[in-house]
């Protein structure tokens, strides 16, 4: 399918890091993708909000830290990160506890940002 | 009776169902994505709070590190591998997968 502009592709982090390989293998396809220079958008909503807290040490139950990884999105072309608002308050989390700057929306503005994309990728 | 969760209490209806079935004096150990449930100022402390007030409740310390939780919720324990094998040891097991 041709297209006169760029695509448009979101990756919806909806997994915690650790108990599954959702988190570590959405943001692994994210630095991959980013290598092609298109429209990128990231989406953490649910438990995917835990994804970017900070001050995680993984060394006591011996798996790779990557977490920090997360800061080069925006080096990456990465540069519209939304979060949930509501999975953030759920989770008693505020944009501080997060490692990266990121913009607290709703569902429903998550929702028309997702109507605007080509690919939506689930993770 | 060691209960054992390792699901998000956001994700999975696991701890539900296990607090539904606990009896007074057993043990409820959660770990991996089940040390969500002791994140303090989350929707659930007041029912994990409740469960710590009847049973006794544990989170596995390394668990809680690797996910950047450093406050629980009040009346749970944080417990280690040792201490996690020693309860496994002393009772009969019952994992809410």
């Amino acid at each position: 399918m041709a297209r006169d502009r760029l695509t448009k592709i979101m990756f919806m982090c909806r997994q915690a890091p650790y108990g599954s390989v959702y988190a570590y293998e959405g943001l692994e396809v994210m630095l991959i993708f980013a290598a092609y220079e298109q429209e990128y958008a990231a989406a953490f909503v649910d438990d995917g909000v835990f994804d970017l807290k900070k001050d995680k040490d993984s060394s006591g139950i011996g798996m790779k830290e990557f977490s920090t990884t997360y800061r080069v999105m925006e080096d990456y072309g990465i540069e519209k990160v939304y979060v949930d608002g509501q999975s953030m308050k759920d989770r008693g989390l505020t944009p501080d506890d997060l490692m990266i700057p990121v913009e607290v929306v709703d569902r429903d503005t998550i929702a028309k940002v997702m109507a605007e994309q080509d690919v939506v990728l689930p993770f | 009776m060691l209960h054992t969760v390792n699901k998000s209490p956001f994700d999975r209806s696991a701890l539900a169902s296990c607090l539904a079935s606990a009896q007074p004096d057993d043990h409820i150990l959660l770990f991996e994505d089940g040390v969500f449930a002791a994140k303090a100022g989350t929707k659930y402390e007041s029912m994990v709070k409740e469960a710590a007030g009847k049973y006794k409740v544990y989170a596995l310390g390394p668990d809680l590190q690797a996910r950047g939780i450093d406050a629980i919720v009040d009346g749970v324990e944080i417990c280690d591998y040792a201490g996690f094998v020693a309860l496994a040891a002393d009772n009969v097991m019952c994992p809410w997968l």
